[in-house]
């Protein structure tokens, strides 16, 4: 238990560092990020939480994705002009 | 052969996403306060190295930058997207609060020949038999130190690439090269400097993780006139004025034809 305890937080942190880009504002994302965690704060099941762990790995997927994208569309924008889409 | 070193330049640069504007005066853009990261060109020349390393056919990945005090946050991110160790070659006068000084340009004083020239000091310090670098930065657009580095070197030289791959043996590389109208294929002796593209790779994610454990790798700094063995040549541009491009104007909205060709005619356009 005190092992998922540790992974929960690491989980957070990671995500609240991510945050830190989000388009819309790192305040925006805090909020809603602190909103998902309380929402499963008395989640018991051991099962449960490493279920509740891997969807949050996975939103640290979708975000890496969504800002290499970002980046990626600013460039291909800014330098290749004239490229078909 | 054993598997190879690389070097691997990178520049801090004002974060892509960033609005620049010209800061009083004219002569610089406005940085104190700005988000800066690393040269996303150059994030793509280092996951190439990186990935050379992951497979096994590189050694060791060294990033170095050319810079003041404050391009250590650069390095430490190429350490923790995956470089071994880094190397900061400092200039001179770039305290560590001031930034490069009045009068330099959006490059912060060091233009490409003397970046390159640092780099040709470390090549030969450092005995790497590739080069890896972005093909330009975002913010002077230069597109220059890869070249002048391969001239000094008199090595071979790959620019712009979108595919890099290490023939057996590891005494050659078969790139490919975006060129006008189309790809070049080139097989290229080691060693050879090499500048990516856009298309080359996908780079990864500095996580936060990654940024803590790159805290303990080795960042060395050394002063440029000590690495140069003599004093740093003047700039050789100089930058007279600096304008924000002009604000474009909105678009109105007219009822008819006829009101549209009075329009333009008041403008001057008809």
């Amino acid at each position: 238990m005190a092992n998922l305890r540790s992974e929960v937080r690491n989980l957070y942190k990671n995500l609240l560092y991510l945050g830190r880009e989000y388009p819309k504002g790192a305040d925006y994302f805090r909020k809603r990020l602190k909103a998902a965690f309380l929402k499963n704060k008395d989640e018991k099941d051991p099962e449960k939480i490493k279920e509740l762990i891997a969807r949050g790995e996975f939103v640290i997927k979708e975000l890496e994705a969504l800002y290499f994208l970002r980046k990626y569309r600013a460039l291909k924008q800014r330098y290749y002009s004239d490229d078909n889409q | 052969m054993a598997p190879l070193k690389v070097l691997v330049g990178v520049k801090r640069v004002i974060d892509f996403a960033v609005k620049v504007r010209v800061a009083p005066g004219g002569h610089v853009v406005q940085e104190q306060g700005v988000k800066h990261s690393l040269n996303p060109f150059c994030e793509i020349a280092l996951e190439e190295a990186v990935r050379m390393r992951e497979r096994g056919e590189a050694a060791e990945v060294i990033a170095a930058t050319v810079g003041s005090r404050q391009s250590q946050d650069a390095l430490r991110t190429a350490l923790a997207l995956g470089a071994d160790r880094a190397v900061l070659v400092e200039l001179p006068g770039a305290g560590p609060e001031q930034g490069a000084g009045p009068g330099a340009g959006p490059g912060q004083g060091a233009g490409p020949p003397l970046v390159a020239a640092a780099l040709a000091k470390l090549v030969e310090r450092e005995k790497p038999q590739l080069v890896l670098l972005g093909k330009q930065a975002i913010d002077d657009d230069c597109n220059q130190t890869g070249q002048i580095l391969a001239a000094i070197l008199d090595w071979s030289q790959g620019t712009f690439l979108s595919r890099l791959e290490l023939d057996p043996g590891s005494s050659s590389v078969r790139i490919q090269r975006e060129v006008d109208g189309g790809l070049e294929q080139l097989r290229l002796q080691l060693p050879t400097v090499l500048t990516a593209d856009l298309r080359l790779n996908q780079p990864r994610y500095a996580t936060l993780p990654n940024i803590m454990k790159a805290k303990k790798k080795p960042l060395e700094v050394q002063p440029l006139e000590q690495l140069l063995g003599g004093p740093v040549p003047p700039p050789r541009l100089r930058v007279l004025r600096l304008e924000e491009p002009p604000v474009r104007q909105g678009a109105q909205r007219v009822e008819s034809v006829p009101a549209l060709l009075e329009r333009l005619a008041a403008l001057g356009r008809i």
